[in-house]
C-alpha cells in the first residue's frame, strides 16, 4: 500500500466512528472570520473529522476526529452567544465548516438548529459527499449552502479526494431542488483542475441548477506547508505553483459563458 | 544676526505693535448686535458702508442663529448653520492641474528629505509667530498660504521646550547651533528643560532613566492641546481680543493670589499672540482683523490660526480639530451664491491639506525612535452625530477623505472619524472603501465621546478627546505596567540593571509564583508608581507653563479652561497575560547569583488577553480601573481632572527593548503590543475575538483613549470589494456597538506586506485566509512570507 492507499484508507475510516453521544460533538477548532466562510462576520465551527483527503488540503489538522476535541452543543452555543450581538449588528452568522461537518450530521443540525433560533444567519460549508446524511430538517435550518464541487470530471475528482463524485452532484440537485441558496466553491489548481474541458463541464452543472448565488474560484495557495510539515505529513503540492492572472481570468470567462456570476 | 531680533521670539519680550483702538475698527460690537431681520434673511443690510467697518455683517450675511454672535461659540453657529449630507461620495471633483502642480512641487522635495532626515534647518532663528518672513510653495498657484519658516520643508528651531533637543537635533543631521542662539538660551534665558530638572527628585530621575516611566514630555512640548483655529475665521482676531481683554479684566476686582496672577499673565499674553498672528497673516497680504467672508478666506484664516501654532510650538502632538464641517457652512453659501464651483471647493480643501502634510518639527533620533514616521499628528475629527441626532457629515468631510484619493494617501493629517452605527450609509461606505484602499483611516467611537463631551468634540493626537476650545490636557506620556510587575517580584530592583529604583521591599520569594503574592505586590508598587508618576508630571506641566506657554493656542480657548492630566499605560496585555499565567499556569522564576529574577518558565496553557475570555480579560479590566484609581490618589497641577490612556503610538517597541523576561513567556527586549492590543499571536480566534476582549476596557476608566490597532489582508475582509466595504463597515459598526473606543484600520497592499517582512512588531495581527484557512503573517517564515506576497497580489480580485 503506498502513501497515498493508506491516507486514503484513514479517510475511510473516518466514516465508522463510534456514535458520539446525543449532543455532542468533535471540533477542531473555533474562529470568528469576516467575508470568506460566507457573508459578513461569521462565527465559524470547524468540525473534526473527513472522508476526503484532497491534495491541496488546506486543514490536514482537521482530518482525524480523533484529533479534535469534544464538546457539547451547549458549549459551543455558549461561545457563539457571546458574539451574538456583534454578529447581528455587523450582519454576517453562524457558519459550520470543517472537516466535513456531515460526517457528525446530528451535531451539526444541532448547531445550525440552535443558531437559527438566536436569530442568526447560518451557513453549511461541506464537499457534499455525505449530502444523504442531510436531512430535509436539517437543509431547512441552513441559509446557504457553500458547497465544494472540486472539479466535474468524475476521474479527476476521484484523483484529487479519494471518493466519488456522484454524491456531490446529487446533492447540488437536491439543494437546487429545494430551493436552498448556494455558492459553489471550486479551487483553481494550475495542472490539476485548470484543464478547459473540465472548467466547461463544472460550469454546464452548475448552469443547470436553479439555487446557485455565484461560483467562488479560490487561486491555490501553498500556505498550509508548514501545517503539514509539524504533522509529519507531505504536502503533495509543495511544487505546484499559485495560478496567475491570466488563468484565473481564463476560468472566470468560462463560467460567466454559461451565464453564472463567477467571482 | 542682532540680540534684539533672536529675542523677539521669546515669550514674554516680544515686541509687538499695538494694533490701535480695536474697537475703532468696529462701533459697535458685533456680540451686543442682534441680528437684524434683512441680516437673517440672508442679504447685507447696505453696501455703502465701509468693508471694514461692516466687517461681521458682509462676513456673516446668509448665516443664522443668534447665539453665536453674541458670544465665541463656533458651535452654536455650526449647528445653527450646517447642512447635513446624507448622499453619496458622487458628487466630488478629482484633482486640478493646479493642485497637481502644487503638490508635485513638494513631492519632489520629499526624497531628498527622506535621504537626509531633514530637508533642511533654519539654524538661526527660534521661531516664533512672526520670526520668519513669509513662505511660499508656488506662490501663484497656492491658494491657501502659509509656511513655518520661508521655505516648504525648511525645520524652525523651537529652543523654549529644550535647547538639547535642539543641539541634538541639529548635530544628528549635519548642522551646527548658531552660537548666538546657544548663549541667549544659556545664559540669558531659561527653558522648559532646564526647570524640569532643576525641581525633579532623585526617584523621578531614577524611574525615568530604568524606563518605567517614559517618554515624558520633559525636554521637548507637550502637545495636545487644539486651539479652536476656527474661531479666528468666524470671528476675526479684532472681537477675539475683545473677548480677551473682557475675560482679564473680569479678573480685576480678583485678589493677586498665585492663581489669579498667573491668569492675568496668561490672558495678556495670550491677547499678544493673537496680535503677532494678524501681524503673520498681514506678512502674506491677509487681514485676519476681520471675519473671514469667503469659502476661500475661511479656509485661510482657520489654516493661518493653525500656523501660528505650530511655528509656536513644537508640541508632540498638534492638531488641527474639528473643521471640515465648520467650512462646509462657507463652501454652502460660495456654492449657492454661484462664487464657487465643486471643483474649486475641492482645490480649497485639497490645498489646506497639502499645507497640513508638511508640516515639520526638528527632532531627535532618539525621539524618532519612541514615536517613529517623524509624526506630528495633524488630527482632524470628522463626522459624528449631533447632540440633536442630526449627523455631523457634510459635503466637506467627503472633501476631507477625498483628498487620500486627489493627493495619494498620506498618514498627516491624521483624518480621524467619529464613528457611530446612527452614521449615514453611504459616509460609513466612503470612509470603509478608503480605509481599504489607503489604511490611511482611524476611527474612534462618537457613541462614547458624545455623551462625555459633547458633540463638538475634537481629537488630539491619537485617541485623546475634548470639547474644542473649552479644555486641554496636560500630556503625561506614560508609565510600564509590564516593568512594575518586575518590580513587584524583585522588591523594587530593576531586571536589567539591577539598581534600586523603587523603594526597597523584601523580594517574592520561592520556586514557583504566587498569584496571591504577587497580585498585592504588585498593587502596592503601582501605588508607589502613581505617586512618582504624578509628582513628575505636576513638575512638567509648571514649567511647560512657566517657559514654554502655548500662547496662540490658549488665546483660542474661553476662559477658565478645562484642564486634564493626562496619565497613560503601557504594555497592558503584557501585565494582564503575566498575572494570567500566574494565575492559571504555573510560573518558575529563575533567579541570578544575587537573586534577582531574571527570567521566568511557563508549565502549561493559560488563557490570553485577545480571546474574548473573561478569565483573563477582567484581570486587563482590573488593571485598568485600579491604576485610574491609584492615580487619582494625588493631587495635580492647576487641579487637572485625572485620566489616562491605553496607548502607545509606537513607543511600544522602546519598552518592549527596555523591559526584561516577563511571567507571560515574553522574552527579554521583544516588544509590548501596541496600545490595548493583545500581544501578538497569543489572540487565537480573529480580529472579533481580538477586539471584543479590548471593548472590555472601560471608557469611564481611561477617558484619555483606548486605542486598538488591528491590520488585515483585503482578502481578510471579502472577496469582492463591495464585499469588503460592506464587511468593514459590519466591524466598525459591532465594535462601536460593543463599546469599544478606538480602531486603526489597516488593509495592507503588497508594499505593506514587504514593510511587515522586516517589521513584524508593527502587524501582529495580520491575517492571510483563504477558503477555511487563515495563518497569522508575521508567525510564517520568511519563505512563506514570500510566497503570501507573490501569491496574494497574483490572486484574482
Amino acid at each position: 500500500m503506498d502513501a497515498r492507499e493508506a491516507t486514503l484508507a484513514e479517510a475511510a475510516g473516518e466514516l465508522r466512528p463510534p456514535p458520539p453521544p446525543a449532543g455532542t460533538g468533535v471540533i477542531s477548532s473555533w474562529d470568528l472570520s469576516v467575508g470568506v466562510d460566507g457573508p459578513g462576520t461569521r462565527f465559524v465551527v470547524f468540525t473534526g473529522g473527513c472522508a476526503l483527503r484532497c491534495l491541496y488540503c488546506q486543514n490536514p489538522e482537521t482530518w482525524r476526529m480523533r484529533d479534535g476535541r469534544r464538546v457539547t452543543v451547549e458549549e459551543v452555543m455558549a461561545e457563539v452567544g457571546k458574539y451574538r450581538r456583534f454578529i447581528t449588528v455587523a450582519g454576517g452568522g453562524v457558519t459550520v465548516s470543517g472537516g466535513e461537518p456531515l460526517l457528525q450530521h446530528r451535531f451539526t443540525a444541532g448547531l445550525l438548529r440552535r443558531s437559527r433560533e438566536l436569530g442568526l444567519h447560518t451557513a453549511l460549508d461541506t464537499s457534499g459527499y455525505l449530502g444523504d446524511r442531510a436531512s430535509d430538517a436539517l437543509l431547512a435550518d441552513t441559509d446557504l449552502v457553500l458547497l465544494d464541487i472540486k472539479s466535474a470530471d468524475p476521474d479527476g475528482y476521484r484523483a484529487l479526494t479519494g471518493v466519488d463524485l456522484e454524491p456531490t452532484l446529487r446533492f447540488a440537485r437536491r439543494l437546487s431542488e429545494l430551493g436552498r441558496p448556494a455558492w459553489i466553491r471550486f479551487v483553481l489548481v494550475p495542472g490539476l483542475t485548470d484543464a478547459p474541458d473540465d472548467v466547461d463541464a463544472l460550469a454546464r452543472f452548475v448552469a443547470t441548477l436553479g439555487n446557485v448565488e455565484h461560483v467562488d474560484v479560490l487561486p491555490f495557495h501553498r500556505m498550509a506547508a508548514e501545517k503539514y510539515h509539524k504533522l509529519g505529513l507531505e504536502f503533495p503540492l509543495a511544487d505546484v505553483p499559485a495560478p496567475d492572472a491570466a488563468l484565473l481570468e481564463r476560468v472566470h470567462a468560462q463560467l460567466r459563458a454559461h451565464g453564472l456570476r463567477s467571482i | 544676526m542682532p540680540v534684539r531680533d533672536v529675542m523677539s521670539g521669546l515669550r514674554g519680550r516680544t515686541f509687538v505693535p499695538l494694533i490701535g483702538d480695536l474697537r475703532s475698527l468696529w462701533n459697535t460690537r458685533p456680540g451686543a448686535r442682534v441680528a437684524s431681520e434683512a441680516d437673517r434673511r440672508g442679504f447685507p443690510m447696505t453696501v455703502t458702508m465701509d468693508r471694514e467697518h461692516m466687517a461681521p455683517i458682509t462676513a456673516w450675511h446668509g448665516f443664522r442663529g443668534t447665539g453665536w454672535r453674541a458670544d465665541i461659540d463656533v458651535r452654536a453657529f455650526i449647528q445653527a448653520n450646517y447642512t447635513p449630507y446624507t448622499g453619496d461620495e458622487t458628487f466630488l471633483a478629482g484633482p486640478t492641474e493646479r493642485t497637481r502642480a502644487v503638490w508635485d512641487a513638494i513631492a519632489a522635495l520629499l526624497p531628498r528629505e527622506r535621504e537626509r532626515g531633514v530637508y533642511d534647518v533654519d539654524t538661526s532663528t527660534p521661531s516664533s509667530i512672526t520670526a520668519h518672513a513669509p513662505g511660499y510653495i508656488d506662490r501663484d498657484r497656492e491658494l491657501i498660504v502659509g509656511l513655518q519658516t520661508d521655505a516648504p520643508l525648511k525645520r524652525a528651531i523651537m529652543p523654549q521646550g529644550g535647547l538639547r533637543m535642539v543641539a541634538s537635533g541639529l548635530a544628528a543631521y549635519g548642522y551646527t547651533l548658531d552660537p548666538l542662539v546657544k548663549e541667549i538660551f544659556t545664559k540669558h534665558r531659561k527653558t522648559h528643560n532646564d526647570g524640569v530638572f532643576d525641581a525633579y527628585t532623585p526617584e523621578i530621575r531614577a524611574a525615568r532613566r530604568s524606563g518605567v516611566v517614559t517618554g515624558l514630555p520633559d525636554a521637548y512640548g507637550r502637545g495636545r492641546i487644539v486651539g479652536d483655529y476656527r474661531r479666528v475665521a468666524l470671528y476675526g482676531i479684532t472681537r477675539l481680543v475683545d473677548a480677551k481683554k473682557d475675560e482679564l479684566h473680569g479678573l480685576d476686582d480678583a485678589f493677586a493670589s498665585d492663581a489669579v496672577i498667573r491668569d492675568r499673565e496668561e490672558l495678556s499674553e495670550q491677547i499678544r499672540a493673537l496680535g503677532e498672528l494678524r501681524q503673520m497673516a498681514a506678512a502674506y497680504g491677509y487681514d485676519v482683523s476681520r471675519p473671514a467672508a469667503t469659502a476661500r478666506e475661511a479656509v485661510q484664516w482657520t489654516y493661518f490660526a493653525y500656523l501660528a501654532a505650530v511655528k509656536e510650538q513644537n508640541g508632540a502632538a498638534m492638531s488641527l480639530g474639528r473643521t471640515s464641517t465648520f467650512l462646509d457652512i462657507y463652501i454652502q453659501r460660495d456654492l449657492a451664491e454661484g462664487l464657487l464651483t465643486e471643483e474649486q471647493a475641492q482645490e480649497l480643501i485639497d490645498d489646506f491639506v497639502i499645507k497640513l502634510r508638511i508640516v515639520r518639527f526638528l527632532r531627535t533620533p532618539e525621539y524618532d525612535q519612541l514615536f517613529s514616521g517623524d509624526p506630528t499628528w495633524v488630527t482632524e475629527s470628522i463626522g459624528g452625530i449631533g447632540a440633536d441626532g442630526r449627523p455631523l457629515v457634510t459635503r466637506t468631510s467627503f472633501r476631507y477623505l477625498q483628498t487620500l484619493r486627489n493627493l495619494g494617501p498620506a498618514p498627516e493629517p491624521n483624518l480621524t472619524v467619529f464613528w457611530s452605527p446612527r452614521l449615514p450609509e453611504p459616509f460609513k461606505r466612503f470612509c470603509a472603501a478608503l480605509s481599504i484602499e489607503t489604511s490611511s483611516i482611524q476611527y474612534e467611537s462618537d457613541d462614547l465621546m458624545r455623551p462625555a463631551y459633547g458633540d463638538d468634540t475634537a481629537i488630539a493626537c491619537c485617541v485623546s478627546a475634548a470639547p474644542v476650545g473649552r479644555q486641554m490636557q496636560f500630556f503625561g506620556a506614560r508609565v510600564n505596567l509590564a516593568k512594575t510587575l518586575l518590580y513587584a517580584v524583585n522588591g523594587g530592583r530593576d531586571e536589567m540593571t539591577g539598581e534600586q529604583v523603587a523603594p526597597a521591599v523584601p523580594a517574592l520569594e520561592g520556586d514557583y509564583l504566587s498569584y496571591d503574592e504577587v497580585a498585592p505586590a504588585f498593587d502596592r508598587m503601582m501605588d508607589w508608581l502613581a505617586r512618582t508618576y504624578v509628582n513628575a508630571l505636576n513638575v512638567i506641566h509648571y514649567m511647560h507653563d512657566k517657559y514654554a506657554y502655548e500662547r496662540v493656542e490658549m488665546a483660542l480657548h474661553s476662559y477658565p479652561v478645562k484642564r486634564t492630566l493626562a496619565c497613560g499605560i503601557a504594555g497592558l496585555s503584557v501585565a494582564a497575560d503575566s498575572l494570567s499565567a500566574i494565575k492559571h499556569a504555573r510560573v518558575r522564576v529563575i533567579r541570578d547569583a544575587s537573586g534577582l529574577a531574571v527570567d521566568y518558565v511557563v508549565e502549561g496553557d493559560y488563557p490570553a488577553f485577545g480571546n474574548n475570555d473573561d478569565r483573563v480579560d477582567a484581570i486587563a479590566v482590573e488593571l485598568v480601573r485600579s491604576f485610574m484609581a491609584k492615580v487619582r490618589e494625588h493631587p495635580s497641577y492647576r487641579d487637572a481632572e485625572h485620566t489616562q490612556s491605553v496607548l502607545t503610538i509606537t513607543s511600544n517597541v522602546v519598552y518592549g527593548k527596555h523591559t526584561g523576561n516577563t511571567p507571560d513567556g515574553r522574552r527579554a527586549g521583544e516588544p509590548f503590543a501596541p496600545g490595548a492590543n493583545p500581544m501578538n499571536g497569543r489572540d487565537r480566534h480573529g480580529m472579533i475575538a481580538s477586539a471584543l476582549s479590548v471593548a472590555k476596557l472601560p471608557y469611564a476608566e481611561a477617558r484619555d483613549g483606548i486605542s486598538l490597532t488591528n491590520t488585515v489582508t483585503p482578502e481578510g475582509l471579502g472577496r469582492t470589494s463591495t464585499e469588503r466595504i460592506t464587511n468593514l463597515v459590519g466591524v466598525l459598526d459591532g465594535y462601536i456597538d460593543a463599546g469599544g473606543f478606538h480602531m486603526n484600520v489597516n488593509v495592507l497592499t503588497r508594499a505593506v506586506l514587504l514593510d511587515a517582512m522586516e517589521h513584524p512588531e508593527n502587524y501582529p495581527q495580520l491575517t492571510i485566509r483563504v477558503s477555511g484557512y487563515a495563518v497569522n503573517f508575521v508567525r510564517l517564515t520568511r519563505e512563506q512570507q514570500q510566497d503570501v506576497v507573490d501569491r496574494t497580489f497574483h490572486g484574482s480580485l
